[in-house]
């Protein structure tokens, strides 16, 4: 069934295909970015993969010369006979973008706004890329290789107003003091 | 006259944030939702409260050491997580665990999924007013914590599992003890079930509530007993049979409605058949070793290590560098208490992996649930909410 599955995609988009393989028996192809739509349309319409699985990316910086740096990967199952595929695209730094699948599976949209949120992918077509998992003032993209894991953000102001919550008299504020966590104030 | 009448009457949509950390809600999530009257009529569901960057932690960390934080994705069946990651290594090494281990990590599965729709349900209906069926429910749950302590000394975060195999072996008495805690579930099940299957109480408030179709669920790519509550018979452990399932006698008990009422039922029957392969799996558990013998796996017995030079090495190594699994990538799925769990491990040959990717069963199905949750009362949300059995640390890793 396998190798049949490969060749099909194969035949159908010779030119879009990079690569292709089997690896632990996980039948994967890697296609060029711009027929990302036109390859989920087949496999959807004609090959009947209409349980989607997964979405995600990895960022392959300094790891592999010569291939674009970030890659899309998605997981698809069919029901009748419970066939998986992995389909995979590589995107370019700056700017990387590829076309949004949520015209195709509903379940697309969620994982997508992850993936935007964490690697800085944009889905062309997906409306709601607000983030998900992290709070709307998060700087940068979490999940990229060059975010250092122990990086910190910006404090963001408390809800409401911030002067009325802790009084700053103009003194202290000159001296860097924080009057509500100051220990001079105690005394 | 009467139009006038009518401006009085209309009124503007009321906001309502429900959550994040709201009483009637098992889990951090916050629900914006705009109410007409009682009747939802929109609902933007927001995650995240729990996010601890599982993905970018697990990049910073040897692949053994990221057994303890697959426990803490779904808690309420750690085991599950550690053989669904244990198996995405072991695929990218092409090993093959050793059968008694096979068995166990079946066995001690199922047993924490029993502990998962325990927990799910319990939660359900004491947020449906039902408080003492929760400690039903809490009573039979606690035979499992207190077998799995015994096997793997936690009660909730195991970590029992390591590539190639399991911590230990079984403790005396194991078997016998767990002999004996089946017909007490049963017994406890029996009491549930005549408590909810057919109450007309706990029925009103969940028959026809929260329904959604066969092609939305597969769309949504949700699994586990959400979509087996719509008639579709997916069940990793019959369609793509992994580690000894196929050896055993079970069925996939499925809904027709894809309601609230048909999740609760599909959980109910899937733990009386949980029972069956646990059952099974004590008779027909083989004798053998729970590692396999390779020294780049595991680790040696504690007498090599202190008795040989090469035992000393081989610890040490393994200590301080870890596996190195041969680059390529694999993705490796098992049937967690919600559905398909999986892992997409990436490695480069390296002691860390470049990418480990868990994919949540509950997140397709928390996506789907703003839609499922527009048209119905602000009182059923909990009862469909309660029904997804969201867990906050593998919904937000």
């Amino acid at each position: 069934m396998s190798k049949e599955l490969l060749q099909k995609v194969l035949e159908r988009f010779p030119e879009a295909v990079e690569e292709s393989h089997s690896l632990h028996g996980d039948e994967t192809v890697r296609i060029k970015p711009e027929r990302w739509l036109a390859v989920f349309s087949f496999l959807r319409d004609h090959l009947e993969f209409d349980h989607w699985i997964d979405l995600t990316a990895v960022d392959y910086l300094g790891r592999e010369q010569g291939l674009p740096r970030y890659e899309v990967v998605v997981h698809l199952r069919r029901m009748k006979d419970g066939g998986r595929i992995r389909v995979k695209a590589r995107l370019s730094e700056g700017g990387p973008a590829i076309d949004s699948l949520t015209s195709l599976y509903k379940g697309a949209a969620w994982m997508e706004r992850e993936c935007h949120e964490m690697y800085g992918i944009v889905f062309k077509g997906n409306a709601d890329l607000r983030p998900l998992l992290l709070y709307p003032e998060f700087k940068g993209y979490p999940l990229r290789k060059d975010y250092p894991i122990d990086k910190r953000q910006p404090r963001i102001p408390l809800l409401g107003s911030e002067e009325r919550r802790f009084p700053k008299p103009a003194d202290e504020t000159a001296h860097g003091h924080d009057p509500a966590f100051s220990r001079e104030k105690k005394q | 006259m009467e139009l006038e009448d009518k401006k009085d009457l209309e009124s503007d949509l009321l906001e309502v944030m429900l959550g994040p950390s709201h009483p009637a809600t098992h889990g951090t999530i916050q629900m914006r939702l705009k109410l007409d009257g009682e009747k939802v009529v929109f609902c933007d569901v927001e995650p995240g409260y729990l996010h601890r960057g599982f993905e970018k932690e697990c990049e910073d960390h040897r692949w053994n050491q990221i057994f303890p934080y697959t426990d803490r994705l779904n808690y309420v069946s750690p085991i599950i997580n550690n053989v669904g990651f244990a198996m995405a290594v072991e695929k990218l090494c092409d090993i093959e665990v050793p059968v008694r281990c096979q068995y166990l990590r079946v066995m001690l599965s199922e047993m924490t999924r029993i502990t998962d729709h325990l927990t799910c349900l319990a939660a359900v209906v004491m947020e449906l007013g039902a408080f003492t069926a929760f400690l039903y429910f809490v009573k039979a749950r606690e035979l499992y914590y207190n077998l799995l302590e015994s096997v793997t000394g936690a009660r909730l975060t195991y970590s029992w599992l390591r590539v190639g195999g399991a911590r230990w072996d079984l403790p005396d008495g194991f078997t016998a003890k767990a002999k004996a805690a089946i017909p007490e579930t049963r017994r406890i099940l029996r009491e549930i079930d005549g408590l909810f299957t057919k109450n007309r109480i706990f029925m009103d408030r969940v028959v026809n509530i929260g329904v959604i179709s066969r092609e939305d669920a597969i769309s949504y790519g949700i699994t586990g007993p959400f979509l087996r509550s719509t008639g579709v018979g997916y069940d990793v452990r019959k369609a793509h049979p992994y580690l000894v399932y196929n050896e055993f006698d079970f069925e996939i008990p499925t809904g027709q409605n894809g309601d609230s009422y048909d999740r609760y039922s599909v959980r109910m029957r899937e733990m009386e058949q949980s029972l069956r392969i646990i059952e099974q799996a004590i008779t027909k558990l083989p004798a053998g070793p729970v590692s396999i013998d390779d020294s780049r796996f595991t680790l040696p017995d504690k007498e090599a290590v202190y008795n040989s030079i090469e035992g000393t090495i081989n610890h040490f190594k393994l200590v301080f560098d870890d596996i190195h699994p041969p680059p390529g990538e694999a993705y490796a799925y098992v049937e967690g208490g919600n559905g398909e769990l999986g892992f997409y491990v990436v490695s480069d040959g390296g002691n860390k992996p470049v990418k480990c990717r868990c994919r949540p069963p509950c997140f397709p199905i928390m996506s789907a649930v703003g839609g499922i949750i527009v048209g119905h009362m602000l009182a059923d949300i909990i009862a469909i909410f309660g029904s997804v059995n969201m867990i906050g640390g593998e919904m937000d890793r």
